[in-house]
This record gives structure tokens, C-alpha cells and sequence, in this order.
């Protein structure tokens, strides 16, 4: 390993709060918005959708592919900026 | 020309272009038959995945599964796609850094600990057994219903063509059919839902129409999903939309069961065993991401396809009298996939949530198979769909042979009982391997023991249970050691297996109530999961650290860089 061990442990913490934030949202839009809260959102609709179910069954995945790319994007730059590609 | 010629023509030329890949992916080293050499760009592999992954269950069963559920099957969509979310951000990546070939090799290095890799590679066996028994089951009742051969020529026409591509080409032959088979199962999935979604609502975009208004028929300008549940009020079942009412799954049930398949997803050893096959870490997480986009377009098709078909089916069939029943459903009755019994000898059918006065029963697995003659496809589309049904079953099959072959001749064979195989011979076993497990597999279509469904369950509460804590674990915190990781195994797998053995088998009329916290034997992998994760941080502490160089590898799988994969 040639990289200074400053820049690693840089690396990895942008890594791991990138992670965490991607994760955040994860669960609020498939558990939460999906799950916990489907009963109160499915009082508002979308088109002819209740909200509440089509975060379910549409919306959270969807929300789930923009979280990888999201990831796959940032963690592309990451690895520039500290030099680990 | 009939269905049946149809039928031969696709299937017989989709087999052909299989086996013509086979052959011209042949291959000869150990990296080749186990990772393709790592030479698989992100986006075939992406396809590759999403072959892999979506089995005859998600083709075959899942919409329909849906179109009875209602909201509750949200477990599946939701269950079976953001897995990857975890996959993509907490796994993938690390395990192609590290390199090498299987995951139970992941645990055993990761963990100094050969026991842990034997008990790893025990799971993965039983794993990938109970997976591939359902496939093969799949393929021989495609056949069944379409070709009007039986149930175990089918099987055996399966299994010769799976042993030709697995064993000649390994998993570089297999990563490329199954690329084809993608392609041929979505064009078989979305044909006929592109169809009925400008059918019914004049909007080509199935995941629009379902939310979309009828343009015509006696319900024209109300919205579907409306009609749906105000349709399941008058039959007297729970309504379709509705989310934690009587007749349904409870929320804290939906929850578990949803985050059991998650983890689940993100710790199966035929897909994680995908990710080994791209050059590198940045190449593995864009893979995710491609193998989420083309599972995506299935996974937001399937609920449209529920919908439209319940909607057709209560529409086409309740309160007609059964004289006048469309001709599908005279098809489909010689099947006993569809029966109705006249209880109150009026002549009509009558569907109803009452057990008691209902006098059809219908199997979900009609509800895709029979899409395209509901909706008058024409005859090539219903052989697509058959062709698209067998690429679903047999590139799944595939990977999982892959994988028993690999644990059988890498993490038991070279690693614990031969140490002093060469190249060639662990080839050899991996291939005679491949073979041996086809055949075993076949059995078990042909004979299929009465459990595979309920097994299902216990795949996925396994792989959450067992391998997906410590494989996060064995890359995010650097102090999980050989005792925590082992000890967690083994609690998770108890906890789990022992409870659904209990509520599956030993006491399967027991109710929700008796179930602990409420939680149903599919999701209680959720529970075993924490059980493990609990237990290998607690254990950790109080064990002696990983060994220097075990650290050292930590810290190397976690940067992305080249990996050095010459072995």
C-alpha cells in the first residue's frame, strides 16, 4: 500500500457517510413510506394511484435504482479525489 | 398456425442459440469455468444478474401472487429489488476487491477459520438446492402445459440443455446465455402487458396504466385500481389497495418479511458469485446498478400485470354463466390450474371471498401464463411467453449449478479435502460436480418432495440469517473476529431453521398469535439476522483481535484500486 494512511482513512469516512445518507433514504421510502406510513399517505392519490401504495409498488423502486447510481457516481469521484483508483 | 407449432419454433430456436453460445464460450482454466475469466463488462453482467436472480417464480408466480394479495404483495417488490440497494453499497464491491472465486472463500480467509468456510459452503449447499429443485420443477411444467409432453421429459429435455452449457462452458458460458435469456424473457414479460395496458386503459406504459382509467366497457373513464376495490367490497374481499386490514398480512409481518428477503437477496451465493466476474470494484458497483435497471423493469411491470389481470379475471368471469365462459378458461380447466363448482347449482360462476359460497378457484400461476389468451395475443405471443418462462427457470438453474459445482470442488474439494489438486483436475471435479448436481437437481423435479414451496422461505431466512451479517460485518468493522463470526452463524441458522421447522411442520396450524412478536416464518429471518449481528459484535469484544494480516486484508478490500487476482 503506497497511499498515505491520512488519505485512506479520508476516503473511507466520505465513504462511509455517503453510505449512510444513501441508506437513510432507503428506509424511509421503502419502510417508511412504503410500510409504516402507507395507511396515512394512501389518503392522497396520485392519478389513480393511493400514495401510499404506489410508493410501495412503484415509487420505492425507482428510488432504489437512483440510490445506486447515485452511489456508483459519487463513489467514482471519491475514489479520483482520494487518489485509490 | 397452431400454438403448439408456435410454441416448438421459439422454444426450439431459443434452445439452439443457447447451446451455440455454449460452444463458443467454452473454456478451459479454473477462472474461466468459476468468475469468466473477470473479463464481463458491468452491463452484461447486469443483464447476467437479472437472469440470474429472476427465477420461474418472479416470471411465472409472482404477478399473479400479487393480483391476490393485493398491497400485501408489496413484500415481493419491494423484498426483491431493494436487496440490491444493500448489495450495491455494502457488499458487491468489497467481494470483488477481494477476489478469489466463492463466497464461503470470503469467509474463510476473512474469518482464519476453516470451519467457518466449511459452515458457510454447508449453507450455500443447502441454499442453492432448494432453489434449483423449484427451478427445474418450472422448466418441466413450461413444458407440460405448452409442448403437452409430461412433466419429467420436460425436466430431463432441461437438464440435458443446462448440463451442455453449464459443464462445457462454465460460468463464462453461462454468463452469456443467460445475457440472451434476459433479453428473451423481458421482450416475453412486457409483449403482452404493453398489450393489455393499451387494451384497457389506452396507455402503452403498463406502470402508467395501472393507475389510469378504462377508455371503454362498462366501467369507462373510472380508475382502475377504484374499480379493483370497489369490485373486492361487493365479493367480499379485503380491498386491494387497502394496507393492514382484517384478511391481510399485519405490519409488523410485512415489515419482517419484507427485510428478510432484502438481506436475503444480498446474501445469496448465486448472485453475490456474479459480482466476481467484472474486472473490478468500480466495475462491480455500476454492475449493480445495471442489474437492478433490468430487474427494475420486470419488478415495475409485475404489480401492472396483477392489477390488469384481476380486473379481467373477476370482470370476465363473475356472474357469467359457465355455458358462456370464455374459451381460456376452458383451456385452462383441463390444467386444474382453474375450477369452478357450482355450490348453488344456478349454472353461473360466482366468485366470492366467502369460502363458503365460492365457486371458483383459481392457482396464481394462470394469472401470467394465461395473459395472453385472456387478453386474444396472438399465437406467437403465448409461445414467447412460454420461451420467455423457460430463460427465467433455466438461467436461474444455471446459476446455482455454477455454484453448488464451485463450493463442492473449490471450498470443499481443493480447500479441505484434496489440498494437492492441480488446475486440471479441480477443473475436472468441477465440471464431473456440475454434472452430478444436474442430475440430483432433475430428481427432484421429476420427484419434487412435498416441501419445496415452503422451503422457499427457509432459503432466503437462511441466506439473511447466516451469510449476509457476517459478510458486512467481515468488511465494516475490522474487530469481528473468528469466534463472533462462527458463534453468529450458527445462533441465526438455529433461531431461524428451528422456528420455521416449528411453525411450517411441527405445529403448522398454529395462528398469528402464537407467532413471536407476531412475525410469520417467511420474514422471522429478519429476527435471526439481528440475532447474528448482536451476537458477533458481543463475542468479538470479549475474543482475543483478528491476526495482523487479517486487518491488513480488511483494509485492502475496502480500497477499490486494481485488485491483484494472479493466483
Amino acid at each position: 500500500m503506497s497511499k498515505n494512511k491520512r488519505d485512506i482513512a479520508a476516503y473511507w469516512r466520505a465513504n462511509l457517510r455517503l453510505m449512510a445518507k444513501l441508506l437513510a433514504v432507503w428506509f424511509v421510502t421503502s419502510y417508511g413510506l412504503g410500510i409504516l406510513f402507507v395507511e396515512s399517505l394512501n389518503r392522497f392519490n396520485l392519478g389513480g394511484f393511493p400514495l401510499g401504495f404506489w410508493f410501495a409498488q412503484q415509487g420505492s423502486i425507482y428510488v432504489f435504482v437512483v440510490l445506486i447510481l447515485i452511489y456508483a457516481r459519487r463513489m467514482d469521484q471519491l475514489d479520483k479525489e482520494h487518489g485509490v483508483d | 398456425m397452431s400454438v403448439q407449432t408456435w410454441t416448438f419454433i421459439v422454444i426450439g430456436g431459443t434452445f439452439a442459440l443457447y447451446i451455440g453460445i455454449a460452444l463458443a464460450t467454452r473454456v478451459n482454466t479454473t477462472s474461466g469455468f468459476y468468475v469468466a475469466g473477470r473479463g464481463v463488462p458491468p452491463i452484461a453482467n447486469g443483464m447476467a444478474t437479472a437472469a440470474d436472480w429472476m427465477s420461474a417464480a418472479s416470471f411465472i408466480s409472482m404477478a399473479g401472487l400479487i393480483s391476490f394479495m393485493g398491497y400485501t404483495g408489496t413484500i415481493y417488490l419491494m423484498g426483491w429489488t431493494g436487496g440490491y440497494v444493500l448489495l450495491a453499497l455494502l457488499l458487491a464491491p468489497y467481494l470483488r476487491k477481494y477476489g478469489k472465486f466463492t463466497t464461503s472463500e470470503f469467509v474463510g480467509d476473512r474469518y482464519y477459520s476453516q470451519t467457518a468456510r466449511v459452515v458457510a459452503a454447508s449453507c450455500t449447499l443447502f441454499i442453492s438446492f432448494t432453489y434449483i429443485a423449484g427451478q427445474m420443477r418450472g422448466v418441466g411444467i413450461v413444458f407440460s402445459r405448452f409442448l403437452e409432453v409430461d412433466v419429467s421429459t420436460g425436466v430431463i429435455i432441461g437438464m440435458a440443455l443446462v448440463f451442455v452449457y453449464a459443464t462445457l462452458g462454465g460460468m463464462r458460458g453461462i454468463t452469456y446465455t443467460q445475457v440472451a435469456q434476459y433479453c428473451i424473457l423481458i421482450v416475453a414479460y412486457l409483449i403482452p402487458a404493453i398489450a393489455v395496458s393499451y387494451q384497457m386503459t389506452g396507455n402503452p406504459f403498463p406502470q402508467l396504466g395501472f393507475g389510469a382509467r378504462f377508455v371503454d366497457g362498462p366501467n369507462a373513464g373510472l380508475f382502475l385500481l377504484e374499480t379493483i376495490d370497489v369490485l373486492h367490497r361487493e365479493l367480499g374481499f379485503p380491498e386491494y389497495t387497502a394496507a393492514f386490514v382484517p384478511g391481510k398480512k399485519a405490519m409488523i409481518d410485512v415489515f419482517a418479511i419484507t427485510l428478510a428477503l432484502m438481506a436475503g437477496t444480498a446474501g445469496l451465493p448465486h448472485v453475490l458469485i456474479r459480482f466476481y466476474t467484472v474486472p473490478n470494484a468500480r466495475a462491480a458497483r455500476w454492475s449493480a446498478l445495471w442489474a437492478l435497471v433490468f430487474i427494475s423493469i420486470l419488478y415495475t411491470t409485475a404489480p401492472a400485470v396483477a392489477t390488469f389481470a384481476r380486473v379481467n379475471m373477476i370482470e370476465t368471469l363473475n356472474g357469467v354463466p359457465y355455458s358462456e365462459a370464455p374459451e381460456w378458461f376452458n383451456n385452462w380447466e383441463t390444467t386444474g390450474l382453474i375450477s369452478f363448482e357450482d355450490k348453488n347449482g344456478d349454472g353461473a360462476i360466482l366468485y366470492s371471498g366467502d369460502a363458503a359460497t365460492n365457486e371458483l378457484t383459481i392457482d396464481p400461476d394462470i394469472m401470467v401464463l394465461a395473459n395472453p389468451e385472456i387478453a386474444r395475443l396472438p399465437a406467437w405471443v403465448v409461445a414467447l411467453v412460454a420461451a420467455g418462462a423457460l430463460a427465467a427457470a433455466l438461467s436461474t438453474a444455471a446459476g446455482l449449478l455454477l455454484v453448488i459445482a464451485s463450493t463442492f470442488s473449490h471450498d470443499l474439494g481443493k480447500s479441505f479435502l484434496l489440498p494437492g489438486l492441480t488446475e486440471g483436475r479441480e477443473l475436472l471435479l468441477a465440471r464431473i460436480a456440475a454434472g452430478g448436481s444436474v442430475i440430483v437437481a432433475g430428481y427432484f423435479g421429476i420427484y419434487p418432495p412435498g416441501f419445496v414451496a415452503q422451503v422457499v422461505a427457509f432459503a432466503f431466512g437462511l441466506a439473511a440469517s447466516s451469510f449476509f451479517p457476517i459478510l458486512v460485518l467481515g468488511v465494516f468493522s475490522k474487530r469481528t473476529t473468528k469466534e463472533g463470526a462462527i458463534a453468529g452463524m450458527i445462533a441465526g441458522i438455529l433461531f431461524t431453521a428451528s422456528y420455521i421447522n416449528y411453525f411450517r411442520f411441527i405445529r403448522p396450524e398454529a395462528g398469528a398469535d402464537e407467532w413471536l412478536f407476531g412475525i410469520s416464518p417467511e420474514g422471522i429471518g429478519a429476527v435471526g439476522m439481528l440475532l447474528n449481528f448482536a451476537l458477533a459484535l458481543i463475542v468479538s469484544r470479549f475474543t482475543a483481535p483478528p491476526p495482523e494480516d487479517v486487518q491488513r486484508l480488511v483494509e485492502e478490500i475496502r480500497l477499490p484500486g486494481e485488485a491483484d487476482n494472479s493466483m
